[in-house]
Parts: C-alpha cells; structure tokens; sequence
C-alpha cells in the first residue's frame, strides 16, 4: 500500500506487528490492510445502473441545481461492501471479547432480544399508527413500565426518554414542574464529585446553578457537607448510585431524608442500576426520580450497537408531571399511551414532551425479553454475579496494582485502581495501550478524577471465570512490566494494525475532511 | 511584581492594579497535552472563584478559577493556535488572561511560591 497515505497520517502497518515480514500487498496474512475509500475510488466507476435524467428541472427547484458533481469515490458494490468488512475486522466488538469499560456498561446483547425484536408485529409497527391497531406494542410498554416500577419501588415511570442523559434532564423536568407546581422557585442544584459527568451538564442544561460536594475519603458522599449545605435555595441533590467509584452510597437514605426536610428534591443517577437489581428498590432509599439505561441494565445494544434507552421511575411527587406520552394500566387491566387529547382530563399535570414517539420502542422489546427469559430470580443472580465478577478482579490484582478503595471493603460492579506504585514515567495510559496489543479492548482511564491515574474495570456479570481469569492475568503482566520500568511497554501497542497515535496532534490539528 | 499562587493551582502575577492568570507548572504536568483552551471575553467582569476558562487536555477539561475579581483587561490570543504554550511556558509565555483587580486585599488569602512548594510538596 505504498501509493496511499500521502499525508503520513497513518503510520504503514508494516512498522507494526510485520517483525521484518513485508508483503507486496501490504496485508499480513488476512489482516488486511486498507486505504480510505476516497483513494480506492476511480473516476466514472459506479454500483448502480442510473437513467440520465430527463427533462427540464421543476419550475421553482433551479436554486437548488448543484454547480458541479458530488465529489464521491466510484467503486463497485462489491468494492464498496468488502472496504467496510475489511475496516470491521479492524474494529473491536463486545462480540469479540470483552469490554471492561467503567461506568459504561458493555456486555452480551442475549440473541433472543434480537429475535423478538424481529418479530413482524414489533419491528414493523409505525409510530403513527392508531393505538388501538398496535395493542401488542402497548402491551410491551405498559409491562416493561410495570417491570421498572417494580424493580425499582417507585411510583411510575416516563418511558419516553432515549439514553441516559435524556432521561437526567426528564428527571430534573419532573423537578422543576413540581416545584413550580407549589410556586417554589429553587436554582441550585448540589452534584457530588462521586456523580457522574453527566449530571452537572444536565442540572446546568435544564437551567440550574451546580455546586460541587466533596467526596469522603472512602469515595462517598460527604453527607455533613451536603446537610451544611441545604438551604431553601436547593432544589435538588443528583447522586449517582453505586457511584463512579463503584460503591454503594450506603448514606442514601439520610441524605434523601435530609434534602427531603429540607423541601427539595432526590434524583438519582440509575446507570449503574444493574449493581442493585433485586437487591435494593431506590424507592425506599426514598429517591423521587431516577432514569435506568435499558443498554446497561437490560441487555439492550450499547455504543455503535444501538440506541440507548433512558426510562425514569418517579416517586408519588413526581409522577403527576411525568411527560406525555404516558403509559398506563388502566383499572381495567388495559394499556394505553396518554396522548395530548386525553391529557386534560387523564394526565393533566405533564411537563411536556421528551420525544416525538412512544420512545425507543426496539430496545422496549429487548429489555422486556431479557426481563421475562431471566425472572425475578434471574434478575437478582445478575446484579450478584456483576458485583461478583468486579470483586474478583479486584482482589486478584490489589496486590500489583492500587486499589484506593479496596481496603474499605467489596466493590459494587466497578474495581477501581490508581496509577500509584508504577515506575517514574509509566503512566495509566501505558496499561491501557499494553492492553490492545494483549488483544482486549481497554478499560476506562482517567476517570473518574478522583483518582489519580485512575482505571475502572466494570467485567460484566456475563464474563466467565476463564474469561475473567485471561483478562486478569494479561493486566497482572501488564501491571507487573509497569512497575518494573519495561521500557517495550511505553511503545505499545506494537501488534495492532496501528501504533500508538499521537492523542495530541489529533486533538489539537484534527484532520476532518478529504483531502486534507 | 509578586506571584502568588492558589491550592487550585492557578498563579497570579500582579503588577500595579493589574495580575496575569496562569495555571501552574505543577497543574500543566498532572493534566498533559493541553489541546485547547476557552477564554474569557475581555472586558467581561468575574468574581474571586469563577470559573471564566476551561483548559482542555488529552486527559481532562478543567476549570481555571480567578484568584482575584475584577474586570478580564485582555486574554492571551496567542494560544487560539498554540495551547501548547501553556504545556511549554506555563509560567510565562503560556498566561490566560490579565485582571484588573477590584480588590487588591484578595491577594492576602493566596500562598507566595514558598507555601505553594511546600503545598504541592504535600500532595
């Protein structure tokens, strides 16, 4: 591939794995080497057979004639299938191996989601149908709602909102409805450090002032801070829970009675819900709003898979300012969606809207299959086999890599390490490169930052213990050279297609167009 | 002209009515590669503990707090095309902005370069 990358962007593969080994294609074995689409296309070669136009242009369109062609790269349909295979066999996927991503849950998508997914009457249904000609579908919103309510202890739920930070801002609309519901005018809204990152842009997003809380030295809430600190000016606390630290904030219930007596509000960050599942209803942690990412919980795609989905479950307090469409079991044992013509007299108190449709209907399906294949037992064995799988890694590399908040006791979902005891000049991002070339995707660096260095492994409950095992013995090796000050280890990755890119450069001088 | 500096390791260089904000050497080596920096408006009035400037950086964005208030009198536009400086310079070149302050007694409250050392020296 020597006539591509003029720019010298991309360093040549064979400065990677090749180990002296040139080819004259530049592949290596059946890994594959490819240009950008741009440079494969030839001028005048196109997949599809298309009539010159005829005719003149339609009265009135002439100002949207272009003055030249699009600059598009000709190739054949199979040139163009085989460049975006090729390109995903350089991807990494959670059907590949696993995804230890803190804080971002990534784990197995069960194929049986996918295939009631597929089912006619769910995957085929448009969202302006009339109600009464998709009562299938109703029925699975209605029995996933009743599901979270369930699970979680609360009231109700808006099940419009679609991924997590959606579902945040939803939330603190429900706040803001019911305070000004009493004509109570509150603008601050207190966000702890062990919160995560989404929760203050949200709070600011939806017009509050933030102000931070500081965190214990175990990684919790400091409740002394938090109680000095309400005021009739607070509307609300956002609180994360199993926090970002992966532990349990095991003062929920005195924080939430303490903003409660002081006449605002709880939400809680519910992404790391699956931690707690059949374990603990957030409703008697007396939490009044708390969204649950269906693609973390629940099994539904994540990432570049699929869309995320953010239900929030409501106290009694919240519940009548829930957004339209609201989804109801009737006394008479009958779904229906609470649209705007029935809302004066059935939903009166909404805020609004969150979303066109009815939500994300396909991750609906989805998280409901999961819920029924797995029961209320299974649900329970799945938050204990994820806070077991997490205790596992943790204490199989505590003793060659820092683990701030090991002494204080079991983990949640989340192992949580620092960047303390390596050698001068290795840095968290020298494990993390090491980890490509060990062939696992790595885990998340530098967050949550109160850390030093930190790295969150969140293994999933769907890892096995020989799963498990391979990614901590490949960690404990990489941790091993770190410490060590092997020096190979600040050149990784050196078997991937790509070597270390520079993060910088990147970031400073982006490349977002062709040419450049 | 005297430096001073804050636990949030920013440093102020003040000169007659007017101090030039900075972050450290020490804050420039935990965050890395900085990659871009948000400036405050000049003219824009800011209170001791705003946040007027966001650093950026290929681990973290994170606030820069005024040590002082008082009115932004000019930003350093230089680093619009090089944010680097504040990775090479940090304690020069690589400035944010220039206040003019409101209220020179706020200064009482800040380390000289002797307490800062011994701070950092602490962490």
């Amino acid at each position: 591939m020597s006539a591509v990358n003029a720019a010298g962007w991309r360093p040549e593969m064979s400065q990677g794995s090749a180990q002296g080994a040139v080819t004259a294609s530049g592949d290596k074995g059946l890994m594959l080497e490819e240009a950008l689409i741009f440079e494969l296309g030839r001028p005048g070669t196109c997949g599809v057979d298309i009539d010159e136009p005829e005719g003149a242009v339609l009265p009135g369109l002439e100002k949207f004639l272009r003055a030249s062609a699009p600059d598009l790269p000709g190739l054949t349909e199979p040139e163009t299938v085989r460049h975006y295979t090729r390109l995903s066999r350089q991807n990494y996927a959670i059907d590949l191996g696993p995804f230890p991503l803190g804080s971002c849950t990534m784990k197995h998508n069960p194929r049986l989601n996918e295939k009631v997914a597929r089912l006619p009457g769910f995957a085929d249904v448009h969202p302006l149908q009339p109600q009464q000609t998709v009562r299938g579908a109703v029925e699975v919103i209605v029995q996933l709602a009743d599901w979270l309510v369930t699970l979680t202890g609360m009231h109700a739920v808006a099940m419009t909102p679609k991924a997590g930070a959606h579902g945040e801002l939803c939330g603190l609309l429900c706040i803001r409805a019911a305070l000004e519901a009493r004509g109570d005018k509150r603008e601050v809204i207190l966000v702890p450090e062990s919160a995560h990152g989404t929760n203050p842009a949200t709070a600011a997003f939806a017009g509050y002032r933030v102000e931070n809380i500081p965190a214990t030295a175990d990684g919790r809430v400091d409740l002394a801070a938090l109680t000095a600190r309400l005021g009739p000016d607070v509307a609300a606390v956002m609180i994360t829970n199993p926090n970002t630290c992966g532990l349990f904030e095991r003062d929920m219930k005195a924080i939430a009675d303490a903003v409660h007596a002081a006449g605002g509000l709880v939400y809680c960050d519910g992404a790391n819900f699956n931690a707690i599942v059949g374990k603990v209803r957030p409703g008697d942690l007396g939490i009044d709003a708390m969204h649950i990412n269906l693609h973390k919980t629940f099994s539904t795609p994540h990432g570049g898979g699929g869309p995320g989905s953010g239900p929030v479950v409501l106290s009694e307090a919240l519940a009548p300012f829930a957004p339209l469409p609201y989804a109801e079991r009737t006394a008479e044992g009958y779904c229906r969606l609470i649209e705007e013509e029935d809302a004066g007299t059935d939903h009166p108190h909404a805020f609004g809207r969150m979303s066109a449709f009815h939500g994300q209907m396909g991750m609906f399906t989805r998280a409901l299959t999961y819920i029924l294949s797995h029961g209320a037992d299974g649900l329970r064995q799945v938050s204990e086999d994820a806070v077991l799988n997490a205790n596992y890694v943790l204490r199989s590399l505590e003793d060659v890599l820092d683990a701030p908040f090991g002494k204080a006791g079991p983990c949640m979902h989340e192992a949580l390490f620092s960047d303390v005891g390596l050698a001068e000049g290795f840095t968290t991002l020298d494990i993390a490169k090491g980890l490509i070339d060990e062939g696992f995707h790595p885990m998340t660096v530098y967050f949550p930052l109160v850390v030093h260095g930190a790295m969150l492994v969140e293994p999933t409950e769907t890892e096995s213990k020989a799963g498990l095992d391979r990614f901590i013995a490949s960690l404990r090796s990489l941790a091993e050279r770190a410490r060590a000050g092997d020096a190979a280890l600040k050149a990784a990755p050196v078997l991937a297609p790509r070597r270390r890119l520079d993060e910088t450069l990147a970031a400073r001088k982006p490349v977002l167009v062709h040419p450049a | 002209m005297t430096t001073y500096y804050t636990e949030d390791h920013e440093w102020i260089a003040v000169e007659g009515d007017t101090g030039t904000v900075g972050i450290t050497n020490y804050a420039q080596g935990q965050l890395g590669d900085i990659t871009y920096v948000e400036l405050p408006a000049a003219g824009a009035t800011v209170a001791k503990g705003d946040a007027p400037c966001v650093v950026d950086s290929v681990k973290a964005a994170s606030d820069v707090y005024t040590p002082v208030s008082g009115e932004v009198a000019e930003v350093n536009e230089a680093l619009a095309d090089a944010p680097e400086l504040v990775n090479t310079e940090a304690e020069s070149g690589g400035w944010l902005f220039r206040v003019k302050l409101a209220d020179p007694a706020e200064l009482g409250a800040l380390m000289d370069k002797a307490a800062y050392d011994a701070f950092v020296e602490s962490l």
